[in-house]
């Protein structure tokens, strides 16, 4: 018996091939496949240090919702290549993304999968699920993978309001996809193993979004005291982390200002404790 | 006769064809579009929660839209297409109203020469700037011609008597509550019954907000914004008390048979779902 692909044209049921997708990846793939990020280019030799990497990102919730915080620093090898880039993207109202590896690639990922979302609602009426978020730029991610291995690897960290469970939700991947949901925080990066280790010990279940901007400043200062890789506050500069709040009345970045506070407060501490909170033994 | 069997002069094909067009769109019911002080509001009575007649296309333009529920369908999602790829090819910033008109333009134009059956809609493309001088409204009818219109726009329905009523009411840098006001009062014929709060789809694109400039009025919030107004519509929900200042006004009499805005047809208005 002929598969229905072997019919001619007009008695094949055209509903399943020409969808009218709400997905804005697939649009452009099929109306102008040039303008999304490159795939499966072979490139001659490897160029993964002389490109701009970014490094580390940390994400926690509290309660009633998820922070996402991010260092400055973006490197090429061993040279600091720029001290004030920015790498946690707002991708719509309830959610944001940090990007960490090439940071070109990583930018061009959030520019697309912000439209990639709003394309959906548009389309749609409604706010696409927090989990179709995440399974979504799993895709993206693993479309990437034979430029990662050639060098341009590209990780990124998800943070999303989840408005049926009042809670925030925060969804790690590797460079062939995912997602893994992550309960309380995650951090990814170069620096990422040492912010995991302070955000261990300083985490606390249901603290406010205040205690928790400052337990993520601390964790990236730890990440940065010894990842080289990972930028510090940068206090003759005035260059903070960026942070990022996400709750049920949506997405808001900290001003430079008011991170400002937080780091001060951090700093001003670190002055007779250089080590940082010291968590209880007991 | 030496006429051969069938033959209808252009003029006479065109203008049969605008005419069933303007039979189309006018057995809807109307949509307002107008300024206020911080950006443009969209009101259209509207008995599906369902279809939308108005909608966010990208960050500073609206949409909205009369006539067959179909064909407009088809153009908004065009439009989001085009906006979104557009954005994405060159800046957010580089998306614009007027290059949205034009598409929508020519499509509607060449479908109205070409194809047999003209598309019966008409839409409205709204774009808010950072000041009201920025803010653009263009309408553009069944065959293509594009109005850019100043304040406010009427279509759908009985669309002159509608124009002709919210022309009277319109000033410039009304309120939001006020601008829903003379919205309403130009949708409702004198004497008539104002659409209940739950047949009301009502957004704005406010200069104010951040990023997405569109936002949709619903729920509690419209029914606050619709007590500010002196002439609260019928609402299935009690109306809440009444503000400060609007006590002069008696609440509006609902005479039991009040003639709609614009005839009820078969035109697919948005609330049949099928």
């Amino acid at each position: 018996m002929a598969s229905h692909r072997d019919l001619p044209v007009g008695l094949v049921n055209r509903l399943f091939q020409n969808t009218g997708s709400s997905s804005f990846t697939e649009f452009v793939g099929s109306y102008a496949p040039e303008l999304l990020p490159p795939r499966d280019e072979a490139l001659a030799t490897p160029i993964g240090d002389q490109v701009p990497h970014a490094t580390t990102i940390v994400a926690a919730t509290f309660a009633g919702g998820v922070i996402m915080a991010g260092d400055r620093r973006a490197t090429s090898g061993n040279i600091i290549s720029q001290r004030d880039v920015e790498k946690v993207f707002r991708a719509d109202d309830h959610s944001c993304m940090g990007i960490a590896g090439t940071a070109s690639t990583g930018i061009e990922f959030a520019r697309l999968y912000r439209v990639e979302l709003e394309h959906y609602e548009k389309v749609e009426g409604r706010s696409m699920s927090v989990q179709g978020k995440a399974n979504r730029l799993a895709t993206m991610i693993r479309g990437n993978l034979a430029m990662a291995m050639q060098g341009l690897v590209v990780v990124p960290l998800f943070a999303a309001y989840d408005p049926t469970r009042d809670e925030g939700r925060i969804f790690s991947y590797d460079v062939a996809g995912g997602p893994y949901e992550r309960e309380k925080f995650d951090a990814i990066g170069s620096g990422s193993i040492f912010a995991r280790g302070s955000l261990k010990k300083l985490y606390r279940e249901g603290s406010t979004a205040d205690d928790m901007v400052m337990t993520l400043i601390q964790a990236l200062y730890d990440a940065a005291d010894d990842d080289s890789a990972t930028g510090g506050p940068d206090v003759t500069r005035k260059i903070w982390p960026i942070v990022s709040v996400i709750d049920a009345d949506g997405f808001r970045r900290l001003s430079q200002d008011e991170v400002s506070g937080y780091v001060q407060q951090m700093l001003d501490a670190r002055l007779i404790s250089p080590d940082g909170p010291i968590a209880p033994l007991r | 006769m030496s006429m051969p069997f069938g033959y209808a002069s252009p003029e006479q094909i065109m203008r049969d064809k605008a005419d069933y067009a303007r039979k189309g769109i006018a057995r809807g019911r109307s949509v307002v579009v107008l300024q206020y002080v911080d950006g443009i509001v969209f009101v259209a009575p509207n008995p599906s929660r369902a279809l939308h007649k108005i909608s966010e296309i990208y960050d500073r333009i609206g949409f909205a839209a009369v006539g067959r529920y179909n064909e407009f369908e088809e153009l908004r999602l065009g439009g989001i297409r085009y906006a979104d790829i557009n954005g994405y090819t060159y800046d957010r910033s580089d998306v614009t109203g007027r290059g949205l008109a034009n598409l929508y333009a020519s499509n509607l134009g060449r479908i109205f020469t070409e194809s047999i059956k003209s598309l019966e809609v008409e839409v409205v493309v709204a774009e808010v700037g950072d000041t009201k001088e920025g803010d653009a409204i263009y309408r553009l009818t069944f065959d293509g011609s594009v109005f850019d219109e100043h304040g406010f726009a009427a279509m759908g329905g009985q669309a002159e008597a509608v124009a002709t009523r919210l022309k009277e009411r319109y000033r410039e840098s009304m309120s939001l509550a006020d601008a829903l006001e003379v919205a309403l009062t130009a949708l409702t014929e004198p004497g008539g019954e104002r659409p209940p709060l739950a047949q009301l789809e009502v957004a704005v694109l406010d200069r104010n907000r951040e990023h997405r400039k569109f936002l949709r009025l619903t729920g509690a919030r419209l029914e606050r914004l619709l007590a500010q107004t002196s002439n609260p519509p019928s609402s299935t929900t009690p109306p809440p008390a009444p503000s400060a200042g609007s006590e002069d006004t008696p609440p509006p009499t609902s005479p039991p048979t009040s003639p709609p805005t614009g005839p009820d047809g078969d035109v697919d208005d948005g609330s049949s779902p099928l």
